[in-house]
């Protein structure tokens, strides 16, 4: 095969919008894992209610994108929160198993559901007008809405990794993962804490959804088939690892939109070739301490 | 007086004997067998439940048959082993007299299977692999609505004579995917177009616009896409985005349903050319059956599967009747005997090998301006007559074909 370098950095481009929604879903997974110890399964199941959340405010309250990227996130921020209190604070002093095992039944529950609902074909959900279009970049064709999401997930990324890492409240949360006993002692309300902190994470995964909704189907098994490869990222990047979480995602973007170029059989696979070789070379993840 | 009573009684009793043994059970059960819950569920499931009470409703007004009939439903949930399992329970424990739809090829093909071997009667009408009249065809068997070979060879044929000489094929990569791609290659070239190149993409991907991008390079009139359900929804989408059609390409969808463009909208799909065998826009009678069916079933215009469903049910009763019979291979050999007027298909006939042949249409999606409203969809380009829309009889390689 000839390879014409326009080409090349079409798919390029390509691979990083990919990869802004890995980021953006490994990087709640990430956090989530890394002060809860949870590993949240039911996150595609949070990234499709998202979207579903979405297509409802537009389609039965005549609420537009705009509305639901700042509704979304609190309605999923209140849901996973909800979760947290009445489910996973009695797994915390368990094994990981369990977790996962508890968010992977809600998963299959709310797919469940929602397929019996809605049906499998999906919903349309309309491009906001502002972000129709697009730019001829000479080498290609750049949809606005996609170089949108890119922008705002980077945003989104940066800021997430800038409050943990570098602020207070950051600091209290890494404090509390690491013994919550004596953060408690020093008059920090860590239950609190830790559950705004899942609801963190789902209202992520409930923004995602709905930077998806206009570009792929609304549908109930939109996020089952998206959590699997998120979840190869985490591992890729290092549990738990915030900005490993966020290189690793725009990463293996790029990665996979050149194998889509060069070989587009193996572009399913390429990111869990990579997952098998990091865990044989390096255990703990490209970023991972632990 | 005596004489006269016993005689009548004999008289009775004979005619019951008579019709027990013909018709068991004196009712003919009818098995409706789809995907109910998933990603076929729109194309048949609960419609085609609609459209078989709706044949046996019609059936009954017009001809008062002696006979009972009854209508029970299955969802196969796309697995062959437990459509297997529920036909078998049909024909063996619940008297059931034919299967109809069942979308999925894999699962058509098993109970294809089963019912030669029962003895009973398969209408197909939702599967699409033309296996069923070739290889695999039975006596059994009666494929009703459309086939693989018949989507290929329309749609291809067909755009390449109007001006779509040069192709690029965007394919999921598993049997069905390259089965279509391959007949379609063919047909293209046999119609003297182009094939500049082709992309295998894995089933069920999400994100297409890297794939869609090679296809904008390739420069190709027009992309053919040898997918289905999510796969082909998705492209459309994402090739709208990208401004495909807009610059010039026109998206070929090689196995589109009504209620794909449905769940996509026309902003998104119009201008798609696809084939298809019914459209309920065609004539008074397909628009006033169509109006009765969206009646029944939530206001959703029906597929070609579902208007299949209707007419293979109607076409049963009434060689069932005529025979005063429910023998599986004798119905069928009844239903092949002559060509009739379907009511939603126009002029058909059933061949040997099971094919029911009939009448297909190119159509394009219109856009938003053309269209009136919800499911006001498709605009005709061409009409393939029935003589040219399926495979020849004599290149399926059935065994029934002498």
């Amino acid at each position: 095969m000839s390879i014409s370098v326009p080409a090349l950095m079409g798919q390029l481009l390509i691979g990083l919008i990919n990869g802004s929604f890995y980021a953006l879903l490994s990087l709640g997974l990430a956090v989530i894992f890394g002060l809860l110890n949870i590993i949240n399964f039911a996150h595609g199941a949070q990234y499709m209610l998202g979207a579903f959340v979405a297509w409802f405010l537009l389609d039965k309250a005549g609420l537009d994108y705009w509305w639901a990227l700042l509704i979304v996130p609190v309605v999923l921020a209140a849901f996973g929160a909800v979760i947290e209190r009445l489910m996973l604070k009695h797994l915390y002093k368990l094994d990981h198993l369990y977790g996962l095992l508890l968010t992977f039944g809600l998963a299959l529950i709310l797919e469940g559901v929602f397929t019996n609902q809605f049906g499998s074909a999906g919903l349309p959900y309309s491009m906001p007008d502002k972000l129709t279009g697009g730019y001829n970049l000479g080498f290609m064709f750049l949809p606005t809405y996609r170089a949108w999401v890119i922008v705002a997930s980077l945003v989104i990324c940066v800021a997430t990794w800038f409050v943990i890492e570098r602020t207070k409240l950051g600091s209290y949360l890494r404090a509390a993962t690491e013994n919550p006993s004596l953060v408690q002692a020093f008059g920090v309300n860590v239950p609190r804490m830790i559950t705004l902190t899942y609801g963190f994470g789902a209202g992520l995964a409930g923004l995602a959804g709905v930077f998806a909704a206009p570009i792929y189907q609304v549908s109930p098994q939109m996020g089952s088939s998206l959590i699997i490869v998120v979840f190869a990222v985490v591992v890729i990047g290092g549990m738990g690892s915030i900005m490993g979480s966020i290189l690793t995602g725009f990463g293996l973007g790029i990665i996979e939109g050149l194998t889509k170029y060069f070989y587009p059989e193996a572009s399913s696979t390429v990111i869990f070739v990579i997952m098998a070789i990091v865990l044989v070379v390096r255990p703990q993840g490209l970023f991972g301490q632990r | 007086m005596k004489w006269k009573l016993l005689a009548a009684a004999a008289a009775v009793a004979l005619a019951t004997g008579t019709a027990q043994a013909q018709i068991s059970g004196n009712t003919v059960k009818i098995g409706v067998l789809s995907d109910m819950s998933s990603l076929y569920a729109d194309i048949g499931g609960p419609g085609s439940v609609v459209a078989a009470k709706m044949a046996v409703e019609d059936f009954e007004k017009a001809h008062h048959p002696k006979f009972k009939i009854e209508v029970v439903s299955g969802d196969h949930l796309n697995k062959p082993d437990v459509g297997s399992q529920i036909v078998r329970k049909w024909y063996d424990e619940e008297g059931v007299d034919v299967v109809v739809d069942t979308p999925n090829s894999g699962v058509a093909l098993a109970v294809s299977e089963i019912t030669k071997e029962k003895n009973k009667v398969f209408l197909g009408s939702g599967p699409g692999t033309s296996d069923l009249t070739g290889a695999k065809c039975s006596p059994n068997t009666i494929h009703w609505t459309y086939d693989t070979w018949m989507l290929a060879n329309g749609t291809g044929t067909a755009l390449v004579k109007h001006g779509g000489d040069t192709w690029f094929f965007i394919t999921a990569d598993y049997a069905f995917g390259q089965a279509l791609e391959r007949d379609t290659t063919n047909a293209v070239k046999k119609a003297g177009g182009k094939v500049l190149g082709g992309v295998r993409v894995p089933l069920n991907n999400q994100d297409f616009s890297s794939f869609l991008l090679q296809a904008q390079a390739s420069k190709a009139k027009i992309i053919g896409l040898a997918n289905a359900g999510g796969d082909t929804i998705n492209s459309i989408k994402q090739a709208s985005e990208f401004g495909i059609v807009k610059g010039g390409q026109n998206l070929a969808g090689l196995l589109v349903f009504l209620s794909d463009i449905h769940g996509i909208g026309l902003e998104k799909a119009q201008g798609l050319i696809l084939t298809a065998t019914f459209y309920w826009d065609m004539n008074d009678k397909t628009r006033a059956w169509s109006k009765r069916f969206a009646a029944l079933d939530n206001n959703k215009m029906p597929t070609m599967v579902q208007a299949g469903v209707y007419t293979s049910v109607l076409e049963y009763l009434a060689a069932v009747s005529a025979i005063n019979s429910d023998d599986g291979r004798k119905v069928v050999a009844q239903m092949k005997k002559k060509p009739f007027d379907d009511p939603l298909f126009g002029r058909s006939y059933v061949r040997e090998d099971g094919r029911n042949v009939h009448a297909a249409y190119l159509f394009q999606v219109k856009t938003p301006a053309e269209s009136k409203g919800p499911y006001d969809y498709y605009k005709t380009l061409a009409t393939i007559p029935a003589d040219e829309a399926f495979r020849p009889l004599k290149d399926g390689g059935c065994s029934l074909v002498k």
